[in-house]
């Protein structure tokens, strides 16, 4: 795999900065979905950019899986209360509490495809009108699919094939009421822009993005983090491995990859020589071929 | 770093998919995980072959069909640049997916089956290219392997397509030619040993060294007010900026500006980048603005240079491309949306609807239907400013929306 180190592209630190502004002066209600992980840290950043010396104007909400790595939401509380942010949490518990959701059992059971009905409830408990979050188009797929400005009809669906055109910069946010728009202000962004742009801007980021000792056991050639979340099976060996992660997911399906990287230059090296990309460490996508896509259809980030 | 734009083109099946798999596979930039996941995909569908096209055709109905549907983005970048490819659809009922993708490229990439030569999707892709200024087009004559690496062939479609060209090109715009092989990665970054009568260089080389577009801070200074910044904290109690991004041109501390629609003028006392100041901002830039003097300002609202200042008025003559299943009609009402303003519009005119293979007009249009492109004459609510697509992009295209279904339903270039 060949990517070359390179410095941030500042223009996609502006283009965000008009993503984010208009969807300020586009919309009622918008919020962001933070879920404590790199990609989110970088749009508080590029929001508080935005409206400087402003606030923020639009609350941040997280759909709390239960499953979370304690750090980050530790990392979370810190960053809301250092920056004066209005924090919103929905927890999918309370979706199964109350029988929306039913929690999967088995060895790959997971509470990501749960997140969703979790999120479309916030969604209509507060109006929101417009969501933005941090899904880039370099990621998956189906992500390199979507538009700027990505319409939901009121179930909170995705219609790849009905997308409207996005010309130039123009943002068309008009919407018909029940549908809300998923807005994705760092799409053109690449994993290496995130992290070089964390290295510009000096940005805190939670601890499990440097490596750490932690205990682990391997399932289908992937290192995964051992924790009460997950069914570990007999022939599965639980030891102690110097990780980290690439991304932030739920504790179930979000796998390490052993390094050395004690400074954010060393992220940027090992992401540099890596082979394997960085949704490849995210079981939730090898569900099938197109698990993203069917996803994103009813409704998920 | 430089970024540079691509967008593919050309009709179905004529390799565009395959060609971007195929670039990033020889420049090593896909990653092991989805390159085994193309292989297995591949092998489910009966292929002995990878077929690359499917590291860009992402959706499971563009998978089953085996064509484009809808844009794809893709990014990768060799040590001289980022490059950010969007790989559009040749089929000719998603046209409008394939605007969507070419609206920001700097280069369009238009692919020719070397068996076929120039179709009529050639003729409409280039066409639109035009229409929208791209300022750089490399023609890649594709599936060379399969007329025996010929440069006849070659030479042929190179004549065809340039006489086409010749018709509707624009003063400025580079068209180079090269003959490839997506499914082999003839001349793509090594040059091809089946060509050797090609001596120039493989279209990585070629995509290496496009000159990105110079002249956007020589345009005429355009900013378009996007929010209103006030804090109304204690610390900032009288801060009001304004926000937006420099659509073009420059913009300077001190320099004297005029407000639109108000016409009010005063002067820039400072641009800031979150808190940051700075001495001037140039297209592309997103800042915060504040001025000398305290005017009445909102958004939608158009600061620029008094020595430069945008034409006027509440009627529009442009060229459209009609991108709904609902047709446009004279006397109908729409919105338009110029950059971050909106106004209400009415359709007065519809002339010259164009034949994109024959370049021949037809007078009499009574209606626009899906992906065809026209004259229009617009009367606008309110009193818009702009410039002529040609001389500014960004204060020269609008977009129109439908205000009963809220869909973006066309382009307008400003004449
Ligand atoms: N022999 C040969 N076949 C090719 C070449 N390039 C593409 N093909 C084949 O042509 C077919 C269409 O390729 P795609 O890449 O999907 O074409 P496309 O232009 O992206 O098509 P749309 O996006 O649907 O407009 C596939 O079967 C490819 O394998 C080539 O250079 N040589
Ligand atoms: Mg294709």
């Amino acid at each position: 795999m060949a990517i070359h180190p390179a410095v941030f592209p500042r223009e996609l630190e502006d283009e965000a900065i008009y993503i984010i502004r208009e969807v300020a002066a586009q919309f009622e209600k918008p919020v962001l979905l933070f879920s404590g992980g790199k990609d989110s840290i970088t749009l508080v950043r590029l929001a508080q950019k935005a409206f400087y010396p402003g606030k923020i104007p639009f609350p941040l909400l997280h759909v709390d899986t239960g499953h979370n790595f304690e750090e980050t939401i530790q990392f979370r509380d810190e960053l809301v209360a250092e920056l004066g942010l209005e924090l919103i949490v929905r927890y999918v518990q309370d979706s199964i509490d109350q029988k929306k959701v039913v929690e999967e059992t088995g060895k790959y059971a997971s509470r990501n495809v749960l997140q969703t009905v979790t999120l479309l409830d916030a969604i209509e408990e507060f109006g929101f009108d417009a969501c933005i979050g941090g899904a880039r188009r370099d990621e998956e797929k189906a992500r390199a699919k979507e538009r700027i400005f990505s319409v939901r009809n009121d179930f909170g669906q995705w219609d790849a094939k009905k997308q409207r055109p996005e010309l130039f910069d123009m943002l068309n946010g008009r919407i018909s009421l029940g549908e809300n728009v998923r807005v994705f202000p760092i799409s053109n962004w690449t994993e290496l822009d995130v992290w070089n742009y964390i290295k510009e801007e000096q940005l805190a980021i939670p601890s499990i993005y440097y490596a750490h000792e932690r205990e682990t056991f391997e399932r289908d050639g992937q290192i995964l983090p051992y924790s009460s979340f997950i069914t570990v099976s007999e022939d599965e060996l639980v030891s102690t491995r110097t990780v980290r992660f690439r991304t932030v997911g739920d504790m179930t399906c979000t796998a390490a990859v052993e390094s050395k990287a004690v400074a954010i230059e060393d992220i940027i090296g090992e992401i540099l020589s890596a082979t394997v990309s960085e949704r490849g460490a995210r079981i939730d996508d090898k569900r099938s071929e197109a698990a993203m896509e069917k996803r994103k259809q009813s409704g998920y980030f | 770093m430089d970024v540079l734009k691509i967008a593919t083109a050309g009709s179905v099946d004529d390799g565009k998919s395959t060609l971007i798999g195929r670039l990033l596979f020889e420049t090593n930039s896909i990653t092991t995980d989805k390159l085994e996941a193309i292989m297995a995909s591949s092998k489910k569908k009966g292929l002995d072959y990878v077929d690359l096209s499917l590291l860009t055709d992402g959706l499971i109905a563009e998978r089953e069909q085996g064509i484009t549907i809808d844009v794809a983005h893709i990014y990768f970048s060799t040590p001289k640049r980022k490059f950010i490819i969007a790989d559009t659809p040749g089929h000719f009922e998603y046209t409008r997916n394939m605007v969507t993708g070419a609206s920001n490229a700097n280069v369009s990439m238009i692919l020719v089956d070397a068996r076929n030569g120039v179709v009529e999707q050639t003729f409409r892709h280039f066409y639109i290219s035009c229409l929208l200024r791209i300022p750089n087009v490399v023609v890649c004559v594709n599936k060379m392997d399969l007329v025996g690496y010929a440069e006849t062939t070659f030479e042929e479609i190179k004549a065809e397509f340039l006489a086409f060209a010749e018709k509707v090109r624009f003063p400025g715009q580079e068209i180079s030619f090269i003959p490839v092989s997506s499914l082999y990665g003839e001349n793509l970054v090594k040059t091809s040993e089946h060509m050797p009568w090609y001596t120039a260089a493989p279209l990585l080389t070629l995509l290496e060294n496009v000159p990105l577009e110079q002249h956007l801070s020589e345009e005429a200074g355009r900013f378009p007010v996007q929010y209103v910044v006030r804090p109304k904290s204690e610390e900032f109690h009288d801060y009001r900026a304004y926000a937006g991004k420099v659509a073009s041109g420059l913009l300077r501390k001190g320099e004297r500006i005029m407000v639109l629609p108000s016409g009010q003028e005063t002067t820039i006392a400072r641009i800031e980048k979150f808190g940051r100041e700075i001495e001037a901002a140039q297209a592309k830039e997103s800042i915060s603005l504040l001025l000398q003097d305290d005017v009445d300002i909102s958004r939608g609202d158009m600061i620029v240079p008094i020595s430069q200042l945008p034409q006027q008025g509440r009627q529009l003559d442009a060229t459209i491309c009609w991108m709904d299943k609902k047709p446009l009609r004279v006397g109908g009402t729409y919105l338009l949306q110029h950059g971050v303003n909106t106004a209400k519009a009415k359709v007065s005119a519809l002339s010259n609807l164009v034949d994109v293979v024959t370049l021949g007009t037809d007078t009499e249009v009574a209606e626009l239907k899906l992906n065809e492109i026209a004259d229009v004459q617009l009367r606008t609510a309110k009193e818009l400013f702009y410039d002529s697509f040609a001389e500014n992009k960004a204060n020269g295209a609008f977009i129109v929306i439908d205000e009963q279904t809220n869909s973006t339903v066309g382009v307008g270039l400003i004449k």
